[in-house]
């Protein structure tokens, strides 16, 4: 029992500071076989309004094409500062995107969202192609998108 | 210079340059085809309004409507939780097809513009792009020096058939092209942000929206305000957020609509840049230009075709020009050796002089005389071989020479020394060894040596001049010549028919083919070896027993027909023809083909006089008999008498009744009328003159005075149509086969 309450005290003192900061959350991305070029994705944070809160990741090169993605550009306002050192390659058809980010723990529970914008050149635009609502019960269940999107799921670490 | 800068990206890129045309030819269908499929209202027929009210039944799970450059409408939508989309009728609003880019276009499409390679891929075609660029100006530039100007850029041109075909597929598809190229690399500097494109518009989001109930789509004022043609994109806002706006891209801008108010909220019109980038797009891809996008990828059509005759052209020229140890750049050489040759034994002399030089431990530039370069450093002297073609004219490897040498840097002066090879049977007996001695001479150039002459490639002659060369440039120079036997191929006499003979004209028609094979292989294989190719009008060389120097003779058949078909007349002391007069069937000759491209019915349907005298008809006959498109063909021939010597008569009557011959104008020199060639033209002129003035074409063939009474009696024929026998040889109308 003394030993049980030891190593509770050990894994508060690991964790706590970790939780002050925020948690480790990975976003598993699956899209489907669209056969087209490689797919724009933005992955972001949207608060319990629906209102753009912060970018997590923008997948594709040209920025120009990012006003695509239309309800992460225009929330985000295509602002460099707002997707600066968070941006990689387009996600050809049938990939996937893994991103695993430093998520605020207030964030989670409270009602904020992940959503997944896509776009393809010469194909449609996804607005929230697909979104899932951060809490701790929803980890690891993926949701189906409408669009490229196969199946979105986030775990927590 | 320009001729590298034209070989070596050709060579260097031919491959990548033909992937990338191919991809684009095919690329250029799409445009069509999909204007094709759609329907496209007159302008001021169908506001955005209008089609977005009719979509509001048709597809109430609108999400973006898309106006592609063919003016096909495709609506994209979601219903529940599928989403889609249709290509759509824009007055109707109903489905005509689901909207599916073809895979293999986008694999074409990424094939065209990366080479299936990402950025690396792109960044290589656009270097294509700029190679094409440079190959497209410096083969027009090649083909203006070679035709004489710009102003003759319409002009035939003449060579082999590759040549022909190279410069015309060049010429037709040159503006095509340069557009492509030039579009291309614009495009592909763009990319890599060597150029700015103007980025597309794009107003902020509005920070504001009125927020009242949304209006019905078809009665917001801005779509109504917008022409369906101006329409690029339209987004709808996102489902129930009635905080969110339509945005709108149209030609001429981007901007956002209210959807209570439906007025714009914030708008922003295309940067000159951009509009600018966007016609270099649809000029490029033909997309909303579709006919161009056709006519830009028959174009590219042609670029395999040239990459395959260029790479050839390339590769006899580098075969046909003989090669040299030690030969220095023109601006290191003391000693520069140009050399004008028709048939390449001029080239043999030039390489033992070559040799001996270098011996002597001299720095030596060979080159053609057409390749005169534009200085030559440290250069001492100039020693020029050249032989003659024709009547005084230069010979192939020469052709250009005089005009180079006028845009020769004025200041530039070096001894210099020509020496001609030629025959001394001829009237013009190194015309143009002594022209170019002439014109070198004017621009003030010191003599080092007077104008010297080889006959008949007298290797005494030419150590004499060694001798004498040596003395002058206090060099000791043993110029010891074996002219280099031609490789020939073994030919069997099969067939002879003997003429003449009772007019002291003994003319003999001789048909040869190649041996039969021997051993175990003979069975199963053809039975004869095969025989080179050859076209009538083509010379076949023919070494006589003992002898290094060939003859050559003008070709009445072609490779296909199976034999090789000369006519020989027997020359009082003639050492060739003397030994194929000897012949007997079964005995056999080493010959080589020697093309005459030049000597040819031009393509087409314009009629073709021939004329010829003796055994100049050989050619001519082979003409008539290959003539299968029956074109209207004449000819007018010169013998002695009907009885003796009329070559290929009962051949010429059969032709006149399957029609390949249409007139046959025969003259007789020693029968009772008293004849030649000529009188019987003079005779004819009406008809002459109104088959010239049909477009028609001349080749004549025959002995040299034959050859100017022909052109003098033609002159005169011609003279009442304000043309000359000069203009029509500019035109390729007319040429000549003489000996």
């Amino acid at each position: 029992m003394k030993k049980l309450a030891g190593a509770f005290c050990l894994a508060a003192a690991i964790s706590l500071p970790v939780i002050a900061l925020g948690r480790e959350v990975t976003f598993t991305t699956q899209l489907k076989n669209y056969g087209g070029d490689g797919a724009y994705v933005a992955l972001y944070i949207t608060d319990a309004n629906g209102r753009y809160h912060e970018t997590l990741w923008v997948a594709g090169e040209d920025t120009e094409y990012y006003k695509h993605l239309r309800g992460w550009a225009r929330g985000s306002r295509q602002q460099r500062s707002e997707y600066d050192g968070l941006t990689g390659a387009s996600v050809g058809s049938g990939r996937t995107l893994t991103v695993t980010t430093e998520v605020a723990d207030v964030l989670i529970d409270a009602g904020y969202e992940v959503r997944v914008d896509t776009a393809v050149e010469d194909m449609r635009d996804n607005q929230a192609d697909a979104s899932v609502a951060l809490t701790t019960d929803g980890a690891g269940k993926p949701v189906t998108g409408r669009g490229y999107v196969q199946s979105l799921r986030y775990d927590l670490q | 210079m320009l001729r590298q800068l034209h070989s070596l990206p050709g060579l260097i890129a031919a491959l990548l340059v033909v992937v990338i045309a191919v991809s684009g030819a095919i690329l250029s269908l799409d445009p069509a085809l999909e204007r094709a499929g759609s329907t496209v209202p007159a302008a001021g027929q169908i506001s955005v309004a209008d089609l977005t009210q009719t979509l509001a039944d048709t597809y109430p799970g609108a999400e973006q409507i898309e106006r592609k450059p063919s003016g096909a409408i495709v609506v994209y939508y979601s219903d529940g939780d599928r989403v889609g989309a249709d290509v759509v009728n824009p007055r109707t609003g109903q489905r005509i097809g689901a909207h599916e880019p073809s895979s293999f276009s986008r694999w074409v499409k990424n094939l065209h513009r990366s080479l299936l390679l990402d950025t690396a891929g792109r960044a290589a075609a656009g270097i294509v792009a700029v190679l094409m660029l440079v190959l497209t100006i410096s083969g027009a530039l090649l083909l203006a020096a070679r035709l004489g100007g710009w102003r003759q850029m319409l002009r035939p041109i003449r060579g082999t058939p590759g040549q022909r075909l190279h410069g015309e597929l060049g010429r037709a598809a040159f503006l095509a092209l340069l557009l492509s190229a030039l579009t291309g690399a614009y495009m592909s500097a763009t990319t890599f942000d060597l150029i700015p494109a103007g980025s597309a518009a794009a107003p902020e989001f509005p920070a504001q929206v009125s927020g009242g109930p949304p209006r019905p789509v078809g009665e917001l004022p801005a779509f109504q305000a917008t022409d369906l043609n101006d329409l690029r994109e339209l987004v709808y806002p996102f489902a129930d957020d009635p905080t969110d706006v339509y945005s709108l891209t149209t030609r001429t801008g981007a901007g956002f609509i209210d959807q209570a108010s439906g007025e714009f909220l914030a708008w922003q019109a295309h940067s000159s840049a951009r509009r600018f980038h966007q016609l270099i797009y649809s000029l490029h891809t033909g997309e909303g230009l579709w006919w161009l996008g056709l006519i830009l990828g028959l174009a590219a059509l042609a670029v395999p075709i040239m990459a395959v005759t260029g790479v050839l052209i390339w590769w006899r020229r580098r075969r046909a020009m003989p090669k040299f140890s030690a030969n220095s750049a023109p601006n290191a050489a003391q000693t520069v050796i140009l050399v004008g040759s028709e048939n390449n034994s001029t080239w043999g002399f030039a390489r033992t002089l070559h040799a001996a030089l270098i011996q002597r431990g001299e720095r030596v530039h060979t080159a053609p005389m057409n390749q005169l370069a534009a200085g030559y450093r440290r250069a001492e002297r100039l020693l020029i071989l050249t032989a003659t073609y024709g009547d005084g004219g230069p010979p192939a490897s020469a052709s250009r020479f005089l005009a180079r040498l006028d845009r020769f840097p004025e200041a530039f002066r070096i001894p210099f020394a020509v020496l001609g090879f030629g025959g001394r049977q001829f009237p013009q007996f190194c015309g143009f060894a002594t022209m170019v001695d002439e014109a070198l001479a004017a621009k003030g150039w010191p003599r080092l040596l007077a104008l010297d002459t080889v006959d008949r490639q007298s290797a005494q002659d030419f150590a004499r001049w060694g001798d004498a060369l040596g003395e002058a440039i206090g060099l000791e120079l043993e110029l010891e010549h074996t002219p280099a036997r031609p490789r020939t191929t073994t030919l069997e006499l099969v067939e002879r028919s003997d003429y003449g003979a009772d007019v002291q004209a003994p003319t003999a028609v001789l048909r040869f083919q190649a041996p039969a094979r021997q051993g175990p292989a003979a069975g199963w294989l053809r039975k004869r070896h095969r025989l080179p190719r050859f076209e009538p009008g083509d010379l076949v060389g023919i070494l006589p027993p003992g002898s290094n120097l060939a003859r050559f003779y003008s070709l009445a058949s072609a490779a296909r027909d199976g034999m090789l078909e000369i006519c020989v007349r027997k020359r009082p002391g003639g050492l060739c023809s003397g030994f194929l007069h000897a012949l007997k069937i079964g005995d056999t000759i080493e010959a080589f083909i020697k093309p005459s491209p030049g000597f040819r019915p031009a393509a087409g349907k314009n009629p073709v006089i021939l004329i010829g005298a003796g055994a100049g008809i050989a050619p001519l006959a082979g003409f008539i008999r290959h003539n299968a498109a029956r074109r209207p063909m004449h000819l007018y021939w010169g013998g002695r008498s009907p009885q003796s010597d009329f070559l290929y008569e009962a051949e010429l009557d059969g032709y006149r009744r399957d029609q390949r011959l249409t007139g046959l104008h025969a003259a007789f020199s020693r029968a009772s009328e008293r004849s030649y060639v000529q009188d019987k033209l003079v005779a004819d002129r009406m008809h002459v003159r109104e088959m010239i003035k049909q477009g028609a074409q001349i080749l004549v063939c025959g002995g040299r005075d034959m050859a100017s009474g022909v052109r003098q009696a033609l002159n005169e024929v011609i003279e009442s149509l304000g043309l000359d026998i000069a203009t029509l040889q500019l035109e390729g109308r007319y040429r000549e086969d003489v000996y």
